[in-house]
């Protein structure tokens, strides 16, 4: 079991999710440290989804708790989980594709000045703040917050919405798949983000399908195996072959090889 | 998409959301000045071509927020027209002081947009659906209402001055009160999308309903004061065309609802939401208002300006499209990758 000197900040106990008889977590608990990178791991289906989910408040556990900073809290809407310092973000980073930088960076807290009715939405501050905290972060090629979020790169928009959690003060913040869909290079970005808003003291939950980029960020795993938690351990504790084969479902890699290899091998004999 | 060059001052006037609406405004505009000649460029053909716009526009502003949060409001014809009904039995029929009449008109054009709004946010059925059937049940209850009241569907009303001195008669002998007002509630439905933070939530309910809500955003609330607003739209033409013709115009109404949702698109709003802007719906409604007005200055059959708005129509959604697309290749190298 993982194990830290400092206190968890938010953490499941026995957390089950009951989908109408079906279990899509069944009986998980979770720790996760700040300053620290948690990833879930897990193939399809595994209920990676419905974890976050209910992480960040858009589902409410069957049974088990969830605690914040030691106590436990129910979270009543994705909001409410938001004003405590979750922040979620999804595999294509800022997803409001037609709206500028500086706009989409403060949705929902605007920033206004003036008073009564001409409290108006403060643009200048707006693009300038967004892309100031998106070079922090090593964008540089952003420079204007009137350009459309559709119009970044994967990357980029990863970038973007990161960049609003840190700016807002999130605590906990929950990636799902943000390298997924990314090139080589600029997966390589991401994770280098993800490392300076864990040296910020956020905790970071990282959920992806890739072993190398889990290796290289992450403090602890989780592996999920069709709702139940499959193993749990630290950094340095499992070979990258054991990692895989969990993924795979605890079939072992090795077997699936084989299985290739005397397929290859019958190709072959047709040459 | 090609390999592009960086065009830059160009390419950022192409993702302007008006832009579309503003060549199409342009065009239409230089094409009736050379077959409609010197008459539609008089101030006869320019005051009723803008009178057009204007009346249309009360209507099709507040109708480009709803649809830029991403709904549809087919029921502003009815609304109009029962606004209008009402106007005209209260200060007419009733003989009540004007102002009695107008607050009648703009209660419908409010209590329309609330039931189309709060019937959409609670049932998540379409939009076009709920406020096709309010549509429908507004203009039921209003020839219902008027003919159980005055036995004919005919309300007649004389405004007093302060109305039909403003927004009931012709400055100039040619230029509507509705001009100012369509003035106004431009600068209001541009001050409310570009300069207040309830402009950011229009634009987010309609990229993404489920992350604006949650980022917070009341998308409820929002939604159904969007409908309202249209409503308060519908209704205040209701008042300047019954202030016109001191008479509920019981026949009209039904051609705003398309007419608006017409000038609204070609004002280069997507018919998916989360983009557009209220300048290019003003040149929308402008755009319109030329084909219909100018087509008979040309001496032609009326006939054609159909088709000239139909074939402006579908140029504006295929342009649209393809102004979204401009927009969002803003990066030099983001086409590469575009595989989602």
């Amino acid at each position: 079991m993982a194990k830290s000197t400092s206190k968890p900040i938010f953490s499941l106990k026995n957390v089950t999710k009951d989908f109408a008889g079906y279990k899509a977590l069944n009986d998980v608990s979770l720790e996760v440290y700040p300053g620290q990178v948690l990833c879930l791991l897990g193939d399809n289906g595994a209920g990676k989804s419905t974890l976050i989910k209910v992480l960040s408040g858009f589902h409410k556990p069957t049974e088990g708790t969830v605690q914040w900073e030691g106590e436990n809290v129910e979270f009543k809407s994705p909001k409410d989980a938001n004003d405590r310092g979750v922040a979620t973000v999804h595999q294509f980073g800022g997803t409001f594709p037609l709206m500028s930088v500086g706009r989409s960076f403060f949705v929902g807290l605007e920033p206004t000045k003036g008073w009564g009715p001409f409290k108006r939405f403060d643009k200048k501050y707006a693009n300038q703040v967004a892309v100031r905290e998106m070079q922090a972060l090593g964008i540089t090629r952003v420079t204007d917050g009137e350009r459309l979020i559709g119009s970044l790169s994967g990357g980029e928009r990863q970038a973007s919405a990161i960049a609003r959690a840190v700016h807002f003060g999130a605590k906990v913040l929950i990636l799902d798949e943000p390298t997924a869909a990314l090139g080589v290079k600029e997966a390589t970005h991401v994770l280098r983000i993800i490392m300076q808003a864990k040296h910020k003291g956020i905790a970071v939950i990282l959920v992806t399908h890739n072993v190398s980029h889990a290796l290289t960020v992450g403090d602890h795993f989780a592996v999920l195996i069709r709702g139940e938690k499959a193993d749990d351990f630290k950094k340095g504790e499992r070979t990258r072959e054991q990692i895989t084969d969990l993924m795979a479902g605890g079939e072992a890699m090795a077997e699936l090889e084989n299985e290739l290899n005397t397929l290859t091998g019958t190709i072959n004999q047709i040459h | 998409m090609a390999a592009q060059k960086p065009v830059f001052d160009v390419r950022s006037l192409l993702r302007r959301p008006e832009f579309g609406a503003f060549v199409s405004a342009l065009f239409v505009f230089i094409f009736f000045a050379i077959f409609g000649g010197a008459e539609f460029l008089g101030p006869g053909g320019l005051s009723s071509t803008l009178n057009i716009a204007a009346e249309l526009g009360l209507i099709a502003l507040p109708v480009a927020l709803v649809m830029i949060a991403g709904d549809l409001d087919l029921s502003v014809g009815s609304t109009m027209m029962a606004s209008a009904v009402v106007m005209a039995l209260l200060s007419g029929t009733y003989g009540l002081p004007t102002i009695v009449g107008v607050g009648g008109a703009l209660a419908v054009g409010l209590i329309a947009g609330f039931l189309n709004g709060i019937i959409t946010t609670k049932t998540n059925l379409p939009s076009f659906v709920v406020t096709l059937a309010v549509s429908f049940a507004t203009s039921g209850l209003a020839f219902g209402i008027i003919r159980l009241l005055t036995g004919t569907l005919q309300a007649d009303v004389t405004p007093e001055p302060w109305l039909k001195d403003t927004l009931g008669t012709l400055f100039f002998n040619n230029w509507e009160g509705a001009i100012g007002l369509f003035i106004i509630v431009s600068a209001i439905v541009s001050w409310i999308l570009y300069k207040t933070k309830y402009g950011n939530w229009i634009y987010a309910i309609g990229g993404d309903v489920v992350s604006a809500k949650a980022t917070g955003i009341p998308v409820d609330k929002v939604r159904i004061a969007l409908f309202m607003g249209s409503g308060v739209g519908s209704a205040l033409l209701g008042i300047v065309q019954t202030a016109m013709y001191n008479s509920a115009q019981v026949g009209a109404g039904s051609s705003f609802v398309f007419n608006s949702i017409i000038a609204v698109v070609i004002g280069g709003v997507l018919l998916t939401g989360g983009y557009g802007s209220p300048v290019g719906v003003v040149l929308g409604c402008i755009t319109f208002a030329t084909v219909g007005q100018g087509i008979y200055y040309t001496g032609w059959e009326s006939d054609w300006a159909l088709l000239f708005i139909g074939t402006l129509l579908l140029a504006a959604v295929l342009s649209n499209n393809t102004f979204r697309r401009l927009a969002l290749g803003g990066g030099k190298k983001k086409s590469a990758k575009e595989s989602k």
